[in-house]
């Protein structure tokens, strides 16, 4: 079975892999680029742990072919935080939005998506926006006070 | 599996036409992959449409309807304002498709490609009277949305045959459509019923009307009696109990893991009324 | 009312410093089951049975071994056999023998070097079966000419007569039922069926294991309790436990559904037989939903007596309780103890047998049997209640349990909590507000007995004043911030200046795990202890410095201190003076403990919720939630807030939509979670919680034990909100639309 020699930019490094072509971009992420930040609860887009942004846009990493990310731009979690965390991460640790904390990365990095399009989002939209995010540890109480605080951080510090 | 990215519709037609094994097209991906994923599917050829010019772009058409490229993800088209306006039960049945990150994927095309009964956006393409483009080894032909399924995962596609844009007629004065599923959470279900109605009105009275039925039968039903339930009337109260009835009448369902024969077609009068009430205030400009 | 509000003297604990594994977790960075690699490492998969029940009459591998890069398959045949008991059945479930027993039974096992590789390989397995007839439901399997699915489960306790599947009987009770039926105004008996339910963490199972042909191996895990891996993969292989050794890793939930093995020692036996090479095996959610361990399914009557002013004169139950295929695993054992356990009532019998039928092994699940019974009795003790229009907070208040009670299972209740939720609950905002048309309110309690169980701690003083303190319960919801909060508050010194690390199997004895409510509980008890060793050992260094008896030395602040004017003037001296000068002073400092922890007190808890139906399809919307419940002592109040929204959000998950549902072919229908539907963020509201904090007399700070009551009332209470809003009162779960709309219809 040949691979698919795929060229992408991920959290903005250039990078380069062979994938099976059956790999999805979840795979690839993994298992050839060592970020394993991006997690797979369900592999059938039903979960939210394997969300990242392509281009821009949030998806789940497990419905998409690494083929397919060829000349796209990938971020991650591991791309979230920059000399300082994000204050969307700095919150959920300060308002225990977390427990086990598997479903966290793919949740952070939804919420981050939210807020770029945005700012100031109700609690009803954050919660339809995040329905593709399971979480089963916290009842999603903490999570949704935790995006708000840091939306409300981030509209003061604009 | 061989991965192509064929840059033409006859390109991927021919590919198509020329693949032995078992063949998928990938628009958003987000059936396929999961089909691949749970081992029912094993792909010798995957066809990626998304390298072929033009399946991102949303078009208003010369007679003012709309032509919508086979790779536009629901979130597009929920973006996109003018679209929104004219037919917002077509794209609200599109958005209810999944999460936020499936609707950064998921296409109409897909969605109706797939051949489930219970698909959200494909009640509201009917019943808008959308029509699809298919290209063929022989060329292309012109096909109504309610004639591609033929059943639960099966289409009227020809090997060889892919569906290349999708035209929404032009929305026109005094009309409105709306689109309602059933489903036991609030979102990340499959419909248990789904209803979409389409209306236009002269004065605030009903004189054309579509009423499509999701996830009751093989096939998503296109009912002549709920539309003749509430043609010529105000959508008064006994209009609306008409339109459950005949609604009711049509729903052939089965039971199943999400919902029971008798439910469904308890559920398929009830949303019946409520989607009707929706596109007629659209249709009278009272509610977006 | 949360520490944070009390004043009690401590200085950390109820306090919410942020935990330790946060920054990992929010980077990216925590490693989970499948994020371990190793050099050199395959990629395992698994061949499942696609039927319920079916002899298993050849394995053919030849054409998956003939793949390139297949390194080995395993099947039973390479499993050692004359395993007896529970060990049997764990060898039984990790691969079929003779028969699989349930769909999505193992049969075989694939390592090659990549999991497409390894998938395909499976795939070219060909198992050759004959199909039995199978039994999936738990009334239909103890019903006369229901297929025995295994012969000769039934253990001593099983009455003559009963059928082939009925693997266990219990029966206890205390007083005169019939005299206290006899004595009530009403008599009213109700049967409640519960399906089952998954844990639903969100990371399946994975592991990466590496095992030589010595039988010495490695093994990276997901786990509530590796030394419980240990045990059970070195059963099942004929292995040394000594041989074994087993790191957790960060476990992404378990809820119970982690504390057993499933396919662990399918890597073990796979490396051994491809060269010692590590084999990763990582479980895909179909997998999980299949074949890890649901919870029990249970068929439940219940009689109750109760006079008109609401004292309950009598109560009685008989469960059934299936937990799959293999006996032991139905909770009827903690069920009945839980069915009462919130009353005092003067004459009870309780009765429930365990019945096995074709379905995965079942595991542990939350507070296991209790939200069962709950449903069962709190339905009907809420359907009286409104028949005699009285209300369910004061009826509980009358009959509840209160210190010194004695308990519906035997021994006597020391100091509880369970009155203290109730006037809470009935004090609170929510209970007041005024309810609108098709709405509904719940009450109901709940109760677990929480667990102490088998510890082993150790506590090291650093050459800097700080302290690392080595655990053996993997922590899933905070338990290194609670722990490392009590080590603080007992060495006097700051929460950052403790690291907890739960460490692997070498590193201590043996823990159980992370199960029952324990963690907090007692390696916590054992942590303090431990902090206690080291501070006594810190005084007698201090002590020996100052030329004074050790005695004459106490310890606080951080420091030794002379413990009065006899003890001489000395200035404190710090743990981190000690500290450093350890290597010279007598060696190093450390503590350890470790003990089969007792002193574990029950906590109860009282639940409201509001729900609105929809009178048309059926549907409920819950409109507001609260939780009250007795943490004893709360050490981390976030930590323990989110144990009780966590509890109620899976409780109205079970109550409202989850549940395993079977085909006539007796495969399960919604292995996924599009199907298998747990609450997402859009279906809930806020939950509000109220910590109630009766202290524990148990625990060295009072602790205990907060994870699993919270999912046990939301069942019963959710039912009531539906009986309220709707006048139809559903006694099988879940309250799905259909079966909501059907009994609205019903009722007329």
């Amino acid at each position: 079975m040949s691979k698919i020699h795929v060229t992408t930019t991920v959290n903005g490094d250039p990078v380069e892999f062979l994938a099976d072509p059956r790999e999805t971009l979840l795979d690839a992420l993994r298992n050839h680029l060592d970020l394993t930040g991006t997690k797979e609860g369900c592999g059938t887009g039903d979960c939210g742990a394997c969300s990242v942004t392509v281009d821009g846009t949030l998806v789940c990493s497990c419905l998409m072919l690494a083929a397919e990310a060829n000349g796209k731009r990938v971020e991650t979690i591991e791309g979230m935080a920059g000399e300082e965390l994000h204050p969307l991460q700095r919150k959920f640790i300060e308002h225990a939005a977390l427990q086990c904390g598997f479903c966290t990365p793919g949740i952070l990095v939804a919420a981050k998506a939210l807020l770029e399009r945005n700012p100031d989002p109700t609690d009803t939209e954050i919660r339809y926006w995040l329905a593709g995010n399971l979480c089963r540890c916290t009842g999603y109480d903490k999570i949704i006070r935790a995006v708000q605080d840091a939306a409300a951080e981030m509209r003061g510090a604009a | 599996m061989r991965y192509h990215t064929p840059t033409s519709f006859a390109d991927a037609s021919a590919i198509a036409a020329g693949a032995k094994g078992t063949l998928r097209f990938l628009a958003g991906g987000t059936d396929v992959l999961v089909q691949m994923r749970a081992g029912m599917v094993q792909p010798d050829d995957l066809i990626d449409l998304k390298q072929i010019p033009g399946v991102d772009r949303i078009e208003r058409a010369p007679d003012g309807g709309w032509r919508i490229g086979v790779a536009v993800p629901g979130i597009v088209l929920g973006a996109h304002e003018a679209l929104v306006r004219d037919w917002p039960g077509v794209v609200e049945g599109m958005n209810l498709v999944g999460s936020t990150q499936v609707q950064g994927r998921a296409t109409l095309a897909g969605n109706l490609c797939n051949g489930s009964p219970a698909a959200d956006s494909v009640p509201g393409m009917v019943a808008a009277g959308a029509v699809v483009t298919v290209t063929g080894p022989k060329g292309s032909r012109d096909l109504p949305v309610e004639q591609v399924p033929t059943g639960p995962g099966r289409t009227s596609l020809a090997r060889g045959e892919v569906i290349s844009a999708i035209t929404l007629p032009p929305r026109g004065k005094n009309g409105g459509d709306a689109y309602l599923r059933f489903i036991p959470r609030t979102e990340m279900d499959i419909a248990v019923v789904g209803c979409a109605v389409n209306l236009r009105l002269e004065g605030d009275r009903i004189v054309e009307a579509r009423v499509a039925l999701g996830a009751v039968a093989p096939t998503v039903i296109l009912s002549e009696a709920a539309a003749k339930a509430i043609i010529g009337t105000t959508l008064d109260d006994s209009a609306l109990e008409a339109l459950a009835k005949a609604a009711e009448g049509e729903a052939k369902p089965i039971s199943d893991k999400r919902g029971t024969k008798e439910f469904r077609i308890e559920v398929a009068g009830v949303l019946a009324r409520r989607a009707a009430k929706i596109a007629y205030d659209r249709a009278k400009g009272l509610k977006a | 009312m949360a520490r944070d509000d009390v004043k009690t003297g401590y200085k950390l604990i109820g306090t919410r410093p942020n935990r330790p594994d946060g920054l990992d977790k929010v980077t990216g960075r925590a490693r989970y089951g499948a994020d371990f690699s190793l050099p050199g490492m395959l990629h395992a998969a698994v061949v499942r049975s696609p039927h319920a029940h079916a002899r298993i009459v050849k394995i053919d591998a030849s054409k998956a071994l003939a793949l390139d890069g297949v390194k080995a398959v395993v099947t039973r045949a390479d499993l050692p056999t004359g395993l007896t008991g529970e060990e049997l059945n764990l060898q039984d479930n990790t691969l079929a023998g003779e028969k699989a027993l349930y769909d999505g039974h193992a049969v075989a096992a694939v390592a090659a070097t990549s999991a497409l590789l390894a998938q395909d390989a499976a795939r070219l397995i060909e198992v050759e079966y004959e199909v039995l007839p199978h039994v999936t439901d738990v009334d239909a399997a103890m019903a006369p000419g229901a297929p025995v699915i295994r012969e000769g489960v039934a253990d001593y306790s099983v009455p003559e007569g009963m059928n082939g599947n009925v693997a266990r009987y219990m029966e206890f009770g205390h007083g005169d039922v019939d005299a206290g039926f006899a004595a009530a105004d009403i008599v009213r008996e109700q049967t409640y069926k519960t399906e089952a339910t998954h844990q639903g963490y969100i990371e399946p199972h994975a592991c990466v294991a590496q095992m030589g042909e010595d039988g010495r191996g490695e093994m990276w895990v997901c786990t509530q309790g590796h030394w419980y891996i240990r045990r059970m993969c070195a059963s099942v292989l004929g292995i040394e436990a000594a041989g074994l050794r087993v790191t957790p890793s960060e476990i992404g939930g378990g809820f119970g559904g982690k504390t057993t093995i499933f396919m662990e020692p399918l890597p073990l036996a796979l490396s051994k037989k491809a060269g010692g090479r590590p084999v990763k095996l990582v479980m895909s959610r179909s997998e999980v939903l299949r074949a890890t361990g649901p919870t029990a399914s249970a068929s439940m009557d219940v009689k109750l007596g109760m006079k008109t002013d609401g004292t309950i004169t009598a109560g009685q139950v008989f469960f059934r309780m299936q937990g799959g295929a293999f006996p032991g695993m139905s909770p009827i054992g903690e069920a009945l103890p839980c069915a009462f356990a919130c009353y005092d009532i003067p004459a009870l019998k309780h009765e429930a047998v365990e019945v096995i039928a074709n379905r995965p092994k079942a595991a542990a699940y939350r507070a296991p049997g209790s939200p069962m019974a709950a449903f069962a009795v709190e339905s009907l003790v809420d359907e009286m209640c409104r028949e005699l229009k009285l209300d369910p907070i004061a009826v509980r208040l009358k009959n509840g349990a209160k210190n010194g009670s004695k308990s519906s299972y035997g021994p006597v209740y020391n100091v509880i909590g369970l009155q203290e939720t109730l006037e809470a609950a009935k004090a609170h905002p929510n209970y007041a507000i005024p309810l609108g048309p098709n709405q509904g309110r719940g009450v109901a309690s709940g109760f677990w007995f929480n667990h102490g169980g088998e510890t082993s701690v150790s506590l090291a003083v650093g050459e800097d004043g700080t302290a690392t303190v080595m655990i053996g319960t993997p922590d899933i919801g905070g338990s290194r911030a609670s722990i490392g909060l009590m080590v603080a508050e007992c060495l006097g010194i700051p929460y950052e200046d403790v690291r907890v690390n739960v460490v692997e199997t070498g590193a201590l004895g043996v823990n159980e795990p992370t199960h029952g409510s324990r963690a907090t509980f007692a390696s916590g008890k054992a942590a303090v202890e431990s902090a206690r060793q080291a501070i006594a050992e810190m005084c007698r260094r201090a002590a020996a410095d100052w030329g004074i008896d050790a005695e004459a030395v106490e310890w606080k602040d951080g420091a030794a201190h002379p413990a009065g004017p006899n003890a001489g003037k000395h200035p404190p001296m710090t743990i981190g003076e000690i500290g450093s000068k350890m290597g010279s002073t007598g060696g190093p400092i450390s503590g350890h403990h470790e003990v089969t922890a007792g002193g574990y007190g029950a906590s109860f808890g009282t639940h409201v919720v509001d729900v609105e139906v929809d009178p048309e399809t059926g549907r409920t919307t819950v409109l507001r939630y609260l939780v009250v419940q007795d943490a004893g002592t709360a050490i981390h109040p976030a930590y323990v807030e989110g144990q009780y929204q966590g509890g109620a959000a899976q409780g109205i998950g079970w109550a409202l939509n989850e549940e395993y549902v079977y085909g006539t072919d007796g495969r399960l229908q919604n292995p996924i979670f599009l199907d298998y539907r747990i609450p997402v963020a859009s279906d809930l509201p806020m939950i509000d919680t109220v910590i109630v904090e009766v202290p524990n007399p148990g625990h060295p700070y009072g602790v205990r034990g907060v994870g699993e009551t919270g999912i046990t009332p939301p069942l019963p209470a959710i039912a009531s909100a539906i009986a309220g809003a709707t006048g139809a009162r559903i006694r099988s779960l879940p309250c799905s639309p259909p079966k909501v709309l059907a009994a609205i219809k019903a009722k007329g």
